[in-house]
């Protein structure tokens, strides 16, 4: 998915696309400081954020029994639910209940886990046509492009963008307005809602306790998608299951504050079952589909606190990292702190290299709403890969460690340093060789001290007063 | 007013200064000042000469074994000393909050180091009882930068309480990362370079050209990126102002 080369030089592409950095820049930052805003106004957050933490950290810990009573509980509503070893899996179950079923046109509400499986592409696989009714995913959509941010999918495009890829797509007079823009999508969907057959949703929370599905969604259609078709599928990771309904509302105060600075999302639904008979609307048939693909792995191993992720999306706003690339760079369908943790644990050591897209900053760790120690787990991820960095820097890090284990060769290597890094004659190196050359790329080098801190001790410092 | 306050059992404490590896070859004016400032509040200062590096740069990018063989030499180079003390709070926070936890180190030995350990502003705030603010004098405007890796050891508004007095101008998004990670900085160095304008961007717009950091590793990615873009910003560790306006040190052209 990702090699090293190919990582390194997306990067450096990423860095110099400027109407994207602009455009990204502007939205991390407006949302960060929503994020903030609306932190510092909730009482007792800091508390808040430590429930959310141990109720996620208490659920991964009892998996097994949380899983099997949500199964109990859903069916008994009347949902059918089916268990997803991985992607292909998920895609097979969903495919077939189209197929089986002759459902022709589905309808899609923002959904991470669709996009991580690749259910779009395998439905339409089998004559299945699949319509994104999130604007931002319809944008993408239509565009042919990809999302490059978890909740914000189009946040690398700007409005010029946006109004070209309606005008050529759905052939409606070009506009930049961003009312008038959506007043055309949203009538382009109504459409499309009418005639549709099938609706898939992802999964924001399940409640154990009750099986129902918590749904958080900003614009609508996420209702739309599921009364209107006449099935209901329903994807969602394993990790998504919480215990009770009574812990619903703890990460509802979160989710949304962490997303997008809103105190609560415009639609929070909740769905137990399918239609019943006394019900005006709904799908005649709901399906779960819960989806392991790797999961279970991730949970018997050291980084299992990754799965506490809800999916907020904050880490990615406050990163300094994110900002300046943008989350196509990564590659992945993770992008951003969370995504350089999830991505190699989903797809294998070939991502492993993602982890060290990152300064450590920390940023990440403040943002998050149940407290997941990023930094911590980027840091463990590139120790598993270690051994596996190109040579040239194992062997530079060698001779690093040797210098640093012998105070004599250490105080040598300060000498030889000053003698190698000449610079020009204000003290400063411009065009650095070898290892060295990477940072004379972005930023200038001082010159090392004529006198170092140990030789200033020894000759004076020591003995003064 | 050098805003001492002396109690009796704090008199002459027997401090191992821990220079780290940047500050003793780029920066020894800051281990100069910090030395200074620490005598002048009454401590006899040692420099155990077998110390060379934490380990840091390894531990973050992974080479742990590295960073491990490293850490190890740290307790015996600093075993006379009561206190270790050091101008970097990421060092400190190698060897308080990653270095117990890292395997193939004795945990029992890093430990006991972790808990005489000090960063430089907080132990003189904890342990000496000085009134950092109080001994600083006012002068040109400054901002500042707070290093991300300070996280634990102390917060920005610590170490907006010890310019206190300062004209302090903040930088918008006061604790926005430089953009140096370590490695990082040569590994990916057109995104690091990128943060680093980002950063550039912040301290330029406070109007201040003065810029308080006490972390050499951010001060030479700062200092490197100004002075490639020509910006007109001098860095300075906290420990150089203190001894400046304690008169322990010459101003700095």
């Amino acid at each position: 998915m990702s090699r090293r080369s190919d990582l390194r030089q997306r990067v450096a592409q990423a860095t110099r696309n400027e109407r994207v950095l602009q455009a990204v820049h502007l939205a991390t930052w407006r949302k960060v400081d929503a994020r903030e805003q609306s932190f510092a106004a909730l009482r007792h957050a800091g508390a808040l954020r430590e429930k959310a933490a141990r109720l996620r950290r208490h659920t991964l810990e009892n998996l097994p029994a949380y899983l099997a009573q949500f199964v109990e509980r859903a069916t008994a509503l009347g949902a059918t639910v089916h268990f997803a070893p991985d992607g292909p899996a998920a895609c097979r179950i969903i495919t077939q209940l189209a197929a089986d079923r002759g459902l022709r046109l589905a309808v899609k509400s923002k959904s991470m886990t669709s996009e991580e499986v690749g259910l779009n592409a395998a439905l339409e696989a089998i004559g299945v046509r699949v319509v994104e009714t999130d604007l931002g995913e319809f944008i993408v959509q239509i565009d042919r492009d990809r999302p490059s941010h978890i909740i914000t999918p189009i946040i690398h495009k700007d409005r010029r963008e946006v109004a070209d890829a309606m005008a050529r797509e759905l052939g409606c007079p070009r506009t930049e307005d961003p009312a008038e823009l959506t007043r055309i999508a949203r009538g382009y969907l109504r459409d499309i809602f009418r005639r549709c057959d099938l609706g898939i949703t992802g999964v924001n929370f399940a409640v154990a306790e009750t099986g129902t599905l918590c749904l958080c969604t900003n614009e609508g259609n996420g209702r739309m998608t599921i009364t209107r078709p006449r099935v209901h599928v329903a994807l969602l990771g394993i990790e998504k299951i919480i215990p009770r309904l009574a812990d619903l509302p703890v990460f509802l105060k979160l989710l949304a504050r962490s997303s997008t600075g809103q105190p609560m999302g415009v639609y929070t639904t909740l769905i137990n079952g399918p239609r019943r008979p006394q019900d005006p609307d709904g799908p005649q048939e709901l399906h779960i589909v819960l989806l392991d693909n790797g999961r279970s792995a991730i949970l018997k191993s050291p980084l299992r606190e990754v799965l506490t992720c809800v999916r907020c999306g904050a880490c990615l706003n406050a990163c300094p990292a994110y900002r300046n690339v943008g989350g196509h760079a990564y590659g992945s369908v993770y992008p951003g702190p969370i995504g350089s943790v999830v991505t190699p644990l989903l797809y294998g050591p070939a991502c492993d290299d993602l982890a060290r897209l990152s300064s450590l900053c920390g940023a990440c760790r403040v943002a998050c709403p149940v407290q997941i120690d990023i930094p911590a787990l980027l840091v463990a991820l590139r120790a598993r890969a270690a051994d596996r960095q190109p040579v040239g820097k194992r062997l530079l890090l060698r001779i690093w460690r040797h210098v640093m284990e012998h105070p004599w060769l250490y105080r040598l290597g300060q000498t030889v340093l000053r003698c190698v890094l000449r610079g020009a004659e204000d003290g400063w190196v411009r065009s650095g060789q070898g290892p060295l050359r990477n940072w004379t790329l972005v930023r200038d080098l001082p010159r090392p001290a004529r006198e170092s801190f140990r030789r200033m001790w020894e000759a004076r410092l020591r003995d003064e007063r | 007013m050098d805003g001492r306050v002396v109690s009796g059992d704090d008199a002459r404490m027997d401090v191992g200064f821990f220079v780290t590896c940047l500050t003793d070859t780029f920066f020894p004016r800051v281990g100069e000042a910090a030395v200074r400032v620490l005598r002048h509040f009454g401590c006899r200062v040692h420099f155990p000469p077998q110390q060379t590096c934490c380990g840091q740069p390894a531990y973050n990018s992974g080479f742990h074994e590295h960073a491990a063989a490293l850490l190890r030499r740290m307790p015996k180079a600093f075993a006379s000393c009561e206190f270790v003390v050091t101008p970097s709070a990421s060092c400190a926070a190698m060897i308080k909050e990653h270095g117990p936890q890292l395997a193939g180190v004795q945990a029992d030995e890093v430990r006991r180091l972790a808990a005489k350990t000090w960063e430089f502003c907080t132990f003189l705030r904890d342990r000496l009882h000085v009134n950092i603010a109080a001994c600083l004098k006012p002068r040109e405007p400054v901002t500042f930068h707070y290093p991300c890796h300070a996280r634990g050891i102390y917060e920005v508004t610590d170490l907006r309480e010890w310019l206190g007095r300062l004209d302090v101008r903040p930088p918008p998004r006061t604790d926005l990362c430089c953009g140096f990670g370590g490695l990082f900085a040569v590994d990916f160095p057109e995104l690091s370079g990128r943060m680093l304008d980002d950063k550039l961007e912040m301290l330029a717009a406070s109007g201040a050209r003065l810029v308080i950091c006490n972390e050499a590793a951010c001060t030479l990615q700062m200092a490197g990126g100004a002075h490639r873009r020509g910006l007109p910003l001098r860095f300075r560790h906290l420990a150089e102002l203190l001894a400046e306006s304690l008169e322990l040190m010459e101003g700095e052209a």
